[in-house]
């Protein structure tokens, strides 16, 4: 068990850090910890959690905008949107179910792992909400970027940086997000037995209408034997229930479709999101692979011939889910399905040993790295947050 | 005007001009290389007419390869570069220093491939906005962004400087509509940053080059999202007697659940500018207007524009005049489109960008028109008022020094007011030179050293467009 440093706030924690940085000691950056088992498993004399760190400091309904500090609970956000209908736009989810976690998920954590649910192809990710942040830099130096407006050009785009950094650039203290309304009613249409092509077909013609398709998933015989492909449309119940019978129309050439509406169908949106449908069996490893759509069942049948798997998309086909029981986690086949694609894949639950030796995040080409690490030198030059968690020597 | 100081250009470099430029001439076709004073005039200044200088030359390249062996070379020679898409920034992001090489985008203005199914589109970065959509339009598509120049301006540069437009209050700015680029270094190197998937993995380095002003690399191609257009869209005019009632309803309609895709403000002296330009029927009787625009079917536009003017009439709305054909919809927003020009017609001007929090709008209205009085000078007010952008237009005289330095110091008052009340120097249009001298009122040295760390990764020497966003004293090197 590492010490953990709970700073209570800024100044705190860049006292912490400019002793880390001094001493060249590791740290491992933790919000609630629901995500610890993602990630290259990396080596840290100490933990600093900023859970200490927490509270709501902004909410303007008005203004469409909220802030908080990091080690926020995500849970207390969005209570607090939702007692004013409001909501984050890009649906976060929540890997506790997939990693076999407990604790709660902060909204430090969730920036830093830049995480978004079946809303994304719709309102953008959560680093697209992402308007602002307060942070500490390897340095020990408190940085700002962005702010509370929701247009902000001014300088460099420190806080998107950031998301999706794993830790290793910087501590947040606080995160600022743009909100918006939530849907007064949902809608969603599923098509039966399409295969992977027609299904990703269906979900493209959804996409490309007018309709406004807010949630676009394919399950192939995840839930039942038949094959499910989901459109969702989100609004005012009228305007819903109008787009509705449009899309119908528009996607009549693929067979009997039903309209789900309610608690079970907003259950199976969550289980979409979280990828719960490939929880089970608990050891076997789970990617995350990013994709054009037109490529997404090209990479799926391509990867069938080398491994059994099994897989869930959402985003209209653009996010392939994909859990395998293969003893390597499927490394090298996964890999080798996804050259020429454009795609790139992410391991988001493997064994530890697994994570050690396997790169989890896609290798940089040569002149990104070389950007890569010049970032970080830039942020943290000790090398003392969360070494090796994205990359091994990073 | 000659507030804005530009550094002191490298006599050695100016002294090696003709063979720098016979190099130059080596690496791309002779018809894009630049060289007379007649022809570098052309690009001695973008959209901040006040400041100029001319260029050491310009080259405009055909291929991603001839910018490279461009770049590869400065960075060899020690070259400043000022890269370059239609000129139109009105912060001076593409204006040149007599040391620099210009880099223009313009003869790079190809579609390269078109994916509906996808919804992506790849681009090379010298075409100009209006022209993706034009490309997808047929098909019913749309680019999103949609800056006021959009007939000129271009994907490099909108990329450069993170462009918003009228409707990105509910599709989103530059950043959030671009999935990949294609860069290249200072140094010559190639790089693909992003892709056509949604997410990239690594550091988002996308996030940091839109917006980075041409410091970080020159662009030449950009896979983008494309959208699918509404059925219809239908702009809305709400006339009110006072500019604090028009932004408090502005809030009701955000607090109420709905996001129009635009909400546009003016104010009096802009109504007046706008419609003797062009006919669009705005109402003169009234202090305030908003141009609101809401999309979907008849039946949804119906029923989301009666909520609106409900809500409006509980802010003592004074007009409504809703658009009936497509033709005065065209009319409404070339009015509030042409805003700028119309204004450039009876006066100059300077145009502010800063964005305010929206709760704010009726005290920086009323300090803003106190610190233009207090300067002597008029000034006239379009934003987009979802978003809190501000466009205050300060009029002027060009002719007049003592009037353009006053005009100069009011502008950055009003930046400085948006600062303060939690907002920001610039909402869409950029730092540049203009609100270079700014950046640490907003920022500390520790926010600005680390970006300029980041910065100098990019370009250890700081010579791509080197005049620009940072204050021109203590530069951080790595």
């Amino acid at each position: 068990m590492t010490d953990v440093l709970t700073p209570a706030d800024a100044p705190e924690t860049a006292a912490i850090m400019r002793a880390a940085a001094e001493a060249r000691t590791p740290l491992a950056v933790e919000g609630g910890g629901t995500k610890a088992a993602m990630g290259r498993p990396a080596q840290a004399a100490s933990t600093l959690s900023t859970r200490r760190m927490a509270g709501i400091t902004l909410y303007e309904p008005a203004e469409l905008v909220i802030a908080a500090r990091s080690g926020t609970p995500l849970a207390e956000i969005e209570r607090t949107l939702a007692e004013r209908g409001q909501m984050l736009p890009f649906e976060p989810l929540d890997y506790r179910a997939l990693l076999g976690s407990v604790g709660e998920p902060t909204v430090g954590g969730l920036v830093g792992a830049n995480l978004s649910g079946p809303r994304r192809i719709a309102a953008g990710a959560c680093r697209d909400s992402l308007i602002g942040v307060k942070m500490v830099n390897g340095r020990g130096e408190e940085v700002v970027s962005g702010g509370r407006v929701m247009k902000n050009v001014t300088g460099l785009d420190l806080a998107r940086l950031l998301a999706g950094s794993w830790g290793t650039l910087a501590v947040f203290t606080e995160i600022t997000f743009k909100v918006s309304p939530a849907p007064a009613h949902t809608a969603t249409l599923v098509l039966h037995g399409l295969d992977d092509r027609r299904a990703i077909d269906a979900l493209s013609q959804g996409l490309g209408s007018p309709f406004e398709v807010s949630g676009a998933a394919h399950l192939p015989g995840v839930i039942e034997r038949v094959p499910k492909t989901l459109l969702r449309l989100e609004g005012f119940p009228a305007s819903v229930a109008y787009r509705m019978g449009e899309l119908r129309r528009l996607l009549s050439g693929f067979g009997r479709a039903d309209v789900l509406e309610g608690d079970v169908v907003a259950a199976l949106w969550r289980g979409i999101r979280d990828a719960t449908f490939l929880a089970e069996p608990r050891d076997a490893a789970v990617w995350r692979v990013s994709i054009a759509p037109s490529k997404a069942a090209a990479f799926v049948a391509g990867l069938s011939e080398m491994l059994p798997f099994r897989h869930v998309y959402d985003w209209g086909g653009g996010l392939v889910w994909v859990g395998t029981s293969a003893s390597d986690a499927g490394v090298a086949a996964v890999r080798a399905a996804l050259v020429g694609s454009g795609g790139h894949a992410t391991l988001v639950r493997a064994p530890a040993e697994v994570r050690a030796s396997a790169p989890v995040f896609d290798p940089p080409a040569a002149g990104i790295a070389a950007l890569t690490a010049g970032v970080k030198a830039s942020f943290d030059p000790a090398g003392i947050l969360n070494p090796g968690r994205m990359y091994a020597g990073l | 005007m000659a507030g804005i100081a530009f550094p002191a250009p490298d006599a050695g470099i100016i002294a090696r001009r003709a063979a720098i430029l016979a190099d130059l001439g080596r690496l791309v076709p002779a018809e894009s290389l630049v060289t007379t004073e007649d022809e570098c005039r052309a690009f001695e200044t973008d959209a901040l007419t006040a400041y100029r200088r001319m260029p050491l030359g310009v080259v405009l390249p055909t291929t991603t390869e001839e910018v490279a062996a461009v770049l590869a070379y400065c960075h060899r020679e020690g070259v400043k570069v000022v890269p370059r898409g239609a000129g139109t920034s009105l912060c001076g992001g593409a204006i040149p220093q007599e040391d620099a090489v210009v880099l223009g985008l313009a003869k790079m203005n190809r579609v390269l491939d078109v994916n509906f199914g996808d919804r992506t589109i790849r681009v090379q970065a010298g075409i100009t906005n209006l022209a993706v959509s034009a490309a997808v339009s047929a098909e019913g598509f749309f680019y999103a962004p949609d800056p006021s120049s959009q007939l000129a301006c271009t994907i490099g540069g909108n990329i450069g400087m993170n462009s918003g437009g009228a409707h990105c209050l509910k599709y989103g700015v530059t950043t959030n509509n671009v999935l990949g680029v294609r860069m290249v270094l200072m140094d010559g190197t190639i790089v693909e940053i992003g892709g056509d998937a949604l997410d990239s993995p690594g550091y988002d380095l996308l996030a940091l080059v839109v917006g980075s002003e041409g410091q970080l690399g020159v662009v030449t191609e950009a896979t983008l999202r494309i959208l699918r257009a509404a059925e219809g869209a239908r702009p809305v005019l709400f006339g009110f007697p006072s500019s604090e009632q028009a932004g408090s309803a502005v809030a009701a309609i955000i607090g109420s659940g709905i996001v129009p895709v635009a909400m546009e403000f003016m104010d009096k002296p802009a109504i007046e500018i706008c419609e003797a330009f062009a006919k669009a029927g705005y109402p003169l009787d009234v202090e305030a207007l908003l141009i609101i625009e809401v999309e979907g079917s008849d039946a949804e536009m119906d029923a989301t524009l009666a909520r609106i003017v409900a809500i409006a009439r509980e802010h003592g709305v004074q007009t409504v005049r809703e658009s009936k054909s497509a033709m005065e919809t065209a009319a409404i927003w070339k009015g509030r489109k042409s805003a700028f020009g119309a204004t450039g017609r009876i006066a100059d001007y300077i145009c502010m960008d800063g964005t305010i929090p929206t709760g704010q709008l009726p005290f920086v209205l009323r300090r803003m028109a106190e610190i233009v009085s207090s300067y002597n000078l008029r000034v006239a007010n379009v934003f987009h008022a979802g978003d809190g952008n501000l466009h205050p237009l300060i009029l002027y005289n060009v002719n007049d020094p003592e009037e353009a330095r006053k005009a100069e110091e009011a502008g950055n008052d009003i930046l400085r007011l948006c600062v303060e009340v939690g907002g920001c120097l610039t909402g869409e249009h950029g730092v540049g030179i203009e609100k270079r001298d700014l950046m640490r009122f907003q920022f500390t040295e520790t926010d600005l050293a680390q970006q300029m760390r980041v910065r100098a990764v990019f370009d250890r020497g700081w010579l791509l467009n080197p005049a620009k966003v940072f204050p021109l004293d203590g530069r951080i090197a790595a």
